[in-house]
């Protein structure tokens, strides 16, 4: 399984909708101020749906 | 050497100025009294390079002539009346934008569908002010089928040089009437082409004038990656809700005409140096004024001829000259008195302008006109 | 290495003006990774819009844009192409834009198959005046101007398409981002006049109106409802209720407008 050496979230592209933290298969993200955080950075597994599915350009995922 | 001289019809000669001046795309729609343009065109572009293209509206061909010209290439779109009024969202566009090309509008009768294989010239104030929002204008009214050629070139010279569309405003009788025409050799009439960039690309600002207030305009794939857009914009091109630099960008573009008006505005004067009487007249009733002032002449009434080939901007300072000079001023047109509201502006009630106006799709007689030259107030 | 939008971003553009959970960015990613995939030169692309929230994408992308008036997209794309065809025209709008206002440009651009990629936004409402019912909205969907429930019936945007002659027509969602970038690719190498119809979520417009909120939400409907092609031909009527296809829903070879002419006038 992919790991995900490091997610980088923008905060100030972020808009707040959730389509991430929401779609994550493995629940690595959450809300935290109303922006996208990293939750867990061990249980992504580097799927790219969070990256592909912004809308704002906030989120990057590197590979392992 | 004797000149290369053509019996052509007005419509016809449109053509030969489009081509004289460089136009290798036409887009547009068929409609009466100007559908002679595109039949032409549709066969002598290709002959030089160029495309025509018929689109499925008028919309459709006066936003494709201006894509064309965006692409580069000098444009050409012609109407009448009904697709006039449907050009007009699009012409905005081309004003606000500063694409140049040119919008032939052989104008005929009425409103709606009106009159259509009919003379009219009641396209006056659509032409200066159809399209919403506050623009510049140049429109120009040719009275005979030389001045079809010749004023088409240098429709597109204004257009080019000034970086915006500019209409020739025309009618049916001339649009239909057939006359012998010089074609000009290359040489014999300026031609001008718009200012591109040499700057870097990535130093391009589309919409930062130069000391005369154009700026150069790129053409699409030609390196200079830029954005182009209907809203107002600040001189990158990119859009802007500063209302207060929207209007300086607009008055901008005002001046570019206003600031011209020596070079824009041509006008016919004749016998105007001693007339008591003034007729305004354009378009094809200059040609029944003119006749008019002849069989006046000959009865010994000093009577003159103002013939605007520029309608947009109104000849002000050709007109403001008779103001308290001249004794009478009538202006003949076939619309109920829609230049003689500008007359009557510059005039300033010295004198009073009195009107002959006709609507009935039948050109104006000079015999009418005389009539209102003899018959006093 | 992430993905570098950047070149072909505009300079201080981002963040755009779409609101949150507008899949319009989305879209735009998968555009943008579709062109970079083909290796197009940034300096023959044209992109051209009319009005709305879509129409707005060209403004962030570093090419040569041309943001038109509403609807009137593929008319100035048309004219661009003809006097240039050298150039790679790309022309979008969203659903009303193109279908609406814009839908006899549209359907003449099918039928003159003319080689430009065209890609219609479809979030079935009219975002940018906060959320008007248009030609797609589903009937019985509530929107500013169908307060009852819309009484309308619907295009299919990509069946319109079809009839009109485009010879290449697609359909995909904001769910499928690296199938709607093949989609794209796909399309934007058809020569002739090809649609990728894009069904996306305006959870602002529509989503706050028909309790579909959540831009997940919208983004989940979009996969629960829509079949790929190859299975929709297996499925019966009953299956197929209230579901969309996706994919490539139609691809043939016609002669390309501008060649056409050109051959047909002796220019080429």
């Amino acid at each position: 399984m992919a790991k995900a050496e490091k997610i980088e979230i923008y905060a100030n592209l972020c808009k707040g909708c959730e389509i991430c933290v929401e779609l994550c298969p493995v629940d690595a993200l959450e809300m935290k101020d109303f922006k996208a955080a990293v939750k867990d950075l061990d249980k992504c597994i580097a799927c790219m749906q969070c990256e592909l599915r912004c809308p704002d350009f906030a989120i990057e995922v590197y590979k392992k | 050497m004797a000149k290369k001289v053509k019996f052509l019809q007005g419509n016809e000669a449109v053509c030969e100025g489009a081509l004289y001046a460089g136009c290798t795309f036409y887009a547009g729609y068929p409609i009466t009294p100007s559908t002679e343009v595109a039949e032409v065109l549709a066969a002598r572009l290709p002959k030089i390079g160029g495309r025509f293209i018929q689109m499925e509206d008028e919309l459709a061909a006066m936003a494709a002539t201006l894509g064309g010209s965006i692409a580069g290439k000098k444009s050409l779109t012609a109407t009448s009346g009904p697709g006039m009024s449907l050009k007009m969202e699009n012409l905005g566009y081309g004003y606000l934008t500063e694409v140049p090309c040119v919008i032939v509008n052989v104008m005929r009768g009425g409103p709606s569908t009106g009159l259509p294989t009919g003379p009219g010239q009641s396209d006056v104030m659509q032409a200066r002010w159809g399209t919403h929002g506050d623009h510049p204008c140049i429109a120009l009214t040719p009275s005979t089928v030389q001045e079809q050629l010749n004023e088409t070139v240098r429709a597109f010279n204004l257009a080019e040089k000034y970086r915006m569309p500019v209409i020739l405003l025309t009618d049916e009788i001339i649009g239909h009437m057939r006359e012998a025409v010089e074609i000009p050799e290359p040489g014999d009439l300026p031609v001008i082409d718009r200012k591109r960039p040499t700057c870097d690309p990535k130093d391009y600002l589309p919409y930062k004038p130069e000391a005369d207030g154009v700026a150069p305009m790129a053409d699409f794939g030609s390196g200079y990656r830029y954005h182009i857009t209907g809203l107002n914009h600040l001189p990158d091109g990119f859009p802007s809700n500063d209302g207060k630099l929207a209007q300086a960008d607009e008055i901008r573009q005002q001046k570019k005409v206003d600031d011209n008006y020596d070079e824009i505005v041509v006008v016919d004067e004749m016998m105007c140096d001693d007339a008591e009487i003034l007729i305004f007249a354009f378009g094809s009733t200059a040609r029944s004024a003119k006749e008019a002032v002849q069989m006046a002449r000959a009865e010994g009434i000093k009577v003159g001829l103002l013939r605007p080939l520029t309608i947009w901007p109104f000849p002000d300072k050709h007109l403001a000259k008779y103001a308290g000079k001249v004794k009478r001023v009538i202006v003949p047109e076939m619309n109920l008195g829609q230049t003689a509201l500008e007359v009557e502006r510059v005039m300033k009630g010295q004198p009073a302008v009195e009107g002959i106006f006709q609507i009935d799709s039948e050109p104006i007689n000079p015999v009418t006109i005389l009539n209102k030259i003899k018959g006093g107030k | 290495m992430a993905y570098d939008y950047s070149k072909y971003l505009r300079a201080g553009k981002i963040p755009h003006i779409w609101c949150p959970g507008c899949g319009y960015g989305i879209i735009m990613k998968s555009m943008i990774r579709a062109i970079d995939g083909l290796g197009w030169d940034k300096n023959e692309v044209v992109m051209t819009s009319g009005i709305g929230c879509a129409s707005r994408l060209p403004g962030y992308i570093d090419a040569n844009t041309l943001h038109t008036t509403h609807g009137r997209s593929l008319a100035f794309a048309t004219g661009v192409k003809v006097a240039n065809p050298k150039l790679k025209v790309i022309a979008m709008g969203g659903d009303g834009d193109m279908t609406a206002i814009g839908g006899n440009h549209f359907i003449h651009a099918c039928r003159r198959n003319i080689d430009i990629t065209c890609f219609v936004f479809n979030n079935y409402i009219y975002g940018m005046t906060g959320g008007q019912y248009s030609p797609t909205t589903p009937k019985g969907s509530r929107a500013t101007t169908a307060p009852y429930g819309n009484s309308d019936n619907q295009f299919d945007i990509a069946q319109l398409a079809m009839g009109a002659g485009a010879t290449f027509v697609a359909r995909t969602t904001t769910y499928h981002a690296v199938p709607m970038e093949k989609l794209m690719k796909q399309a934007l190498e058809h020569k002739g006049f090809s649609v990728v119809e894009i069904i996306a979520g305006c959870p602002t417009g529509y989503g706050r109106k028909n309790k579909l909120a959540s831009p997940a939400g919208m983004i989940e409907w979009q996969k629960d409802h829509s079949v790929a092609i190859a299975q929709w031909e297996k499925m019966s009527d009953e299956e197929k209720a209230g579901k969309f296809p996706i994919g490539v829903l139609h691809e043939v070879n016609k002669p390309e407008y501008v060649e056409a002419y050109d051959a047909n006038v002796g220019l080429s």
